[in-house]
């Protein structure tokens, strides 16, 4: 091969002036672990109420929630992500078009919001599928005792299918970490986008995207580690759930 | 509110959009599914060997490839393809490889590792006793596998390969990070030449949406009249 590699790179001082390479791809980690949790906490937030929704008995419900589903899970994530950064504020009253243009950090807002409710159609056929996996005599043992249809699901059903889903949901979260990096098109400055100005600046691709992939890895690991420890912290002894 | 909406600017640019834009799209999904099933099914026989080594290979490179974002991977391939060929061909300097097969390289690569869990479980659904009597009747591993275990496999995951494919033609879209022109590039570009964001991203969120949406209803029956069979 007739690259040069150049490892030492880390070391030397970014054209941003507040230290090194390294600093500068470490940043673009924490914007990304700052965006995917507030995309997470969207996601699992709206996707868990739209899930609920596509399980109640209410025809209306039920395809409001199906039609939510529908509308985010066929258009994919990058044309989403445009359409809330360049055609939203264009459609809304001046004023507000005005005020989500000049908001600060206006890309991080986008992307953190875009992915959530990407996610949140996902994670809504999750929690469909966890509720539904549950023996029907549940949800009508609820009833028998006279619980409403809320109590029932926030004291019967729900607690039950969470942990069913636990394990897919890791996967969901995973892939809400990775969905973050679309935001460098929009601007922001994120670890895969970090890693592209890097190459940029210094012509050494290799050793970017290296230390970039390991940083993701990282991430990564934390991830699936803190859920196994998740995991067993709420598992209900003589329900082997998943196993 | 949609009174300053200039939509003739879309009949303008149809023959662009679809005979360059959408051509590449579904020629890159097309060309990368097979390729990705294809690779992937060795990745899965790897993965089932029972060799250590192969296993290992096969594992390691799904895992790894399914824990980084597709942007990424798209800028690691682009950047090293060109040396990958310099090594195969043994030429004096980095090979130019093309936009389209760049990304065609790329997404194989890529979905490779998606495809090759499918077809793991799908392997794994076929019970033991059918490879153990091909076995008893003589077959060797490979005609087990090519006359018993394979038809079989890809019969019960083919609505979840389709499923993935329609996913690959979403992800096609990422391509963008390149300045490549697929649909949405060609959009993206009418859109920035005219000043017409909102009328090009609008109209290109429908036609994925179109694509997508009945790509799914298809797979669904598909899905129900699979059920039934079994």
């Amino acid at each position: 091969m007739t690259y040069n590699w150049n490892w030492g790179i880390f070391w030397e001082a970014s054209p941003e002036g507040t230290g090194n390479y390294l600093d500068m791809l470490l940043s673009g980690a924490r914007w990304t672990i700052a965006t995917a949790f507030i995309a997470w906490i969207i996601a699992l937030a709206v996707g868990s109420l739209v899930g609920v929704a596509r399980t109640l008995p209410s025809a209306w419900a039920n395809g409001f929630a199906t039609a939510y589903v529908e509308f985010f899970r066929n258009i994919p994530i990058l044309v989403q992500l445009f359409l809330w950064y360049f055609v939203l504020p264009e459609l809304l009253p001046r004023a507000a078009g005005m005020w989500m243009k000049q908001l600060p950090n206006a890309a991080f807002w986008t992307t953190a919001f875009g992915v959530g409710l990407y996610m949140s159609a996902r994670v809504a056929e999750q929690v469909r599928a966890g509720i539904n996996a549950l023996p029907r005599g549940q949800g009508m043992a609820g009833k028998a005792l006279g619980l409403t249809t809320a109590q029932t699901y926030r004291y019967v059903l729900l607690p039950m299918a969470f942990r069913i889903i636990l394990p897919p949901l890791t996967s969901e979260f995973l892939n809400t970490i990775k969905n973050t990096s679309v935001g460098l098109t929009i601007g922001l400055l994120e670890l895969t986008g970090r890693a592209r100005s890097m190459q940029e600046f210094t012509f050494q691709v290799f050793e970017a995207f290296t230390a970039a992939t390991l940083l993701y890895l990282l991430i990564n690991a934390v991830v699936v580690v803190g859920m196994r420890v998740l995991e067993s912290r709420v598992a209900i002894p003589g329900h082997s759930v998943g196993k | 509110m949609f009174a300053s909406f200039d939509f003739d600017v879309i009949w303008r640019t149809l023959p662009y959009l679809f005979l360059e834009g959408m051509r590449f799209t579904l020629m890159l999904t097309v060309l990368a599914t097979v390729g990705g099933v294809i690779l992937g099914t060795l990745l899965a026989l790897m993965r089932l060997s029972g060799i250590k080594a192969l296993s290992w290979i096969a594992a390691g490179y799904s895992n790894i490839l399914r824990s980084l974002p597709l942007v990424l991977v798209i800028f690691w391939f682009y950047f090293l393809i060109p040396y990958i060929g310099q090594w195969i061909t043994g030429a004096s300097r980095p090979m130019a490889v093309g936009a389209f097969t760049s990304a065609l390289v790329t997404f194989t690569l890529f979905e490779a590792a998606y495809f090759s869990e499918i077809m793991r479980a799908g392997i794994q659904s076929i019970p033991r006793g059918q490879q153990s009597a091909g076995y008893a009747l003589g077959l060797t591993y490979w005609q087990n596998m090519r006359y018993v275990v394979l038809p079989q496999a890809f019969r019960n995951m083919l609505p979840v390969l389709l499923t993935q494919t329609i996913i690959l033609f979403q992800d096609t879209s990422l391509v963008y990070v390149l300045s490549i022109t697929d649909f949405l590039g060609a959009a993206s570009k009418v859109a920035q030449r005219d000043g017409r964001l909102v009328e090009m991203y609008l109209f290109a969120a429908v036609v994925y949406f179109a694509i997508s949406f009945a790509l799914s209803r298809l797979v669904k029956r598909l899905q129900a009249r699979t059920a039934i069979a079994r």
